[in-house]
């Protein structure tokens, strides 16, 4: 394995969880290809083969669309996200496309509150490697808890 | 009452009608025990499941029916049996697996096991051991398996959706639901096959009801659901109609979306945002299907365990599965019918965001029930307000009325009082 794409990897991910907590929504959509995937789905459904997710989103047009919900339309009592996200595991890699997974914990902190743990999962990515650096071109968060706590809005 | 703030033992209502609803029937946890008891356990028909859920003979899910663990189970003769997931022996819920396959269940406590009806088949040692040429231990000699079977339940099936009751003594499920109601129901399973996507579940710290009344509420949509006025789902234009069973306990609201121009009425509230577009139109990629014969979302309460959704493509099962008096946990069951199209699969997974836990709508009322539950356990010697369209209770049709919620008032009311 080369070391150097290892490292940018492990950058990319962190940079990934430094724009979701700060809510940096741009940045968010620009770290996606035009035709992504973007899927948070229970392990059940993830396991069972079943289709149904709690978020299923494709291309860069539907990312824009939710970032419009979660800012403008739905009404929720505000939070804060903490992620915490292991190594990455790289499962195949070529020139252009890293196959890859790494675990992640959600903290989520409401303004009167503590840090809650509100989701554990996997990220199993597709992830491209572009002349304007790595973009995901398929992430889906497959989340181990049985129920989401009430709402679940901003992205994972 | 406003100035009163003496807490009260139990739910006080200070009118005869039930346009005022006491916060105790939200807060009281004796309040909760009695709804289980009258409300979940008898006289009603609650939810479990579809049959496509369990397809094959000895396929299972594990669900529960008010606070009680219960498994849906088909059977080696391929019919659907409902038991109760607690030993007859010591009392264990047996069942871990939230599904699988089985050929009988088993107790590992003492290896008690019972066929797929629940009948006890076999208990270890009934008849002792043998030590030194004598019979030691073992049951009594009038202990009779036939007479400690898992607790089996009542099922009724209709249009591949399955009821359950423990009541032995309730009236039939088509009475239940009654005749208006049922008219809803076929609509929406009309015999075709169903193909489950999926599900989507989440816990919401609130009293069950407060979901009930969501889908008893034609007031609120247009108001909280920002995202369904931005984008046109919602107007106030839209025909119509909230229809009840003649108990008023399950209700329907049935509505078929305006073809209104620009000008055509909207709540004002959002109209700034009318310019807006989606970047991707997919998510309301509607296409009429002929089983609708017009409305485009009905929106059925089934008291008191279920939701039955269709708003536009999007079809599912909401079930109310309570945790004590302030917390319910929400299981939404997302399907389709065996005749789609892969097109028209997709169309409802995509129409799918707007629901569930992180749903562009649908989030949005999980979190009022939780800060409605916050309102409640501050100030339990108060009361809500339920007048809007009169204090009377009736079909109506329009949308400005909050006459299903005291019509479900009363109806519980009723259950509870005597």
């Amino acid at each position: 394995m080369n070391m150097e794409i290892y490292l940018q990897l492990t950058q990319f991910y962190q940079e990934y969880a430094a724009n979701v907590d700060a809510a940096e929504w741009d940045s968010w959509i620009e770290m996606f290809t035009e035709d992504c995937t973007y899927r948070i789905q229970a392990r059940e459904n993830h396991e069972r083969n079943l289709p149904m997710a709690a978020l299923s989103l494709e291309g860069k047009g539907m990312l824009k669309d939710r970032i419009y919900g979660i800012t403008e339309t739905i009404f929720h009592d505000p939070y804060m996200q903490n992620h915490v996200v292991s190594a990455p595991r790289i499962k195949s890699l070529t020139p252009e496309l890293i196959d890859c997974e790494a675990n992640y914990a959600v903290f989520r902190t409401k303004n009167d509150g503590i840090a809650q743990v509100f989701n554990v999962g996997r990220y199993i990515d597709r992830i491209r490697n572009t002349p304007d650096g790595l973009k995901i071109e398929s992430r889906i968060c497959v989340f181990d808890n049985d129920m989401i706590l009430n709402s679940l809005i901003y992205p994972i | 009452m406003s100035n009163e703030t003496h807490i009260p033992m139990r739910p006080v209502w200070d009118q005869p009608d039930t346009s005022r609803i006491p916060f105790k029937v939200y807060t009281d946890e004796q309040t909760h025990q009695k709804e289980l008891e009258k409300l979940f356990y008898q006289n009603h028909w609650c939810y479990v499941g579809l049959e496509a859920e369990i397809p094959e003979h000895g396929d299972f899910k594990r669900t529960v029916i008010g606070e009680r663990s219960v498994i849906m189970v088909r059977g080696a003769d391929g019919e659907i049996n409902v038991v109760e997931n607690v030993c007859a022996h010591r009392g264990m819920r047996f069942c871990r697996k939230k599904h699988g396959n089985a050929k009988e269940f088993v107790c590992p406590y003492h290896q008690w096991n019972y066929d797929l009806k629940g009948n006890l088949q076999g208990v270890p040692f009934r008849r002792g051991v043998k030590q030194d040429g004598q019979v030691k231990g073992g049951m009594p000699k009038d202990f009779k398996p036939a007479d400690h079977g898992l607790t089996q339940l009542r099922v009724a099936q209709r249009g591949g959706v399955v009821f359950a009751t423990f009541d032995q003594e309730a009236e039939s499920f088509e009475d239940f639901v009654g005749p208006e109601m049922l008219h809803y129901f076929d609509r929406m399973f009309n015999g075709r096959k169903l193909k489950l996507l999926g599900y989507n579940k989440q816990r919401i710290p609130g009293n069950w009801k407060l979901m009930m009344e969501n889908i008893k509420d034609p007031y609120h949509p247009g108001l909280l659901h920002t995202w369904f006025v931005t984008f046109g789902l919602w107007r106030a234009d839209n025909r119509s109609e909230l229809k009840m069973d003649k108990h008023h306990r399950h209700a329907a609201m049935i509505s078929t979306r305006g073809e209104g121009g620009k000008n055509a009425q909207t709540t004002g509230v959002s109209s700034f945002k009318e310019e807006m577009k989606l970047h991707d139109p997919r998510f309301l990629d509607v296409e009429v299907e002929p089983w609708w014969n017009g409305p485009t979302a009905v929106m059925m309460t089934l008291f008191p365990s279920v939701i039955l959704q269709q708003q536009v493509n999007s079809v599912s099962t909401r079930h109310i599965q309570p945790n004590g008096h302030d917390s319910f946990d929400f299981v939404w069951t997302h399907f389709g019918y065996e005749d789609d199209t892969e097109e028209m699969t997709e169309r409802r997974l995509r129409q799918a965001n707007l629901f569930g836990p992180a749903g562009f709508v649908s989030a949005d009322d999980g979190e009022v029930i939780e800060f409605s539950q916050e309102g409640f356990e501050q100030k339990p010697f108060h009361r809500s307000l339920a007048e809007l369209g009169g204090r009377e209770i009736g079909d109506t049709d329009h949308m400005v009325s909050e006459t299903l919620i005291r019509g479900m008032y009363e109806y519980w009311r009723k259950q509870m009082e005597d």
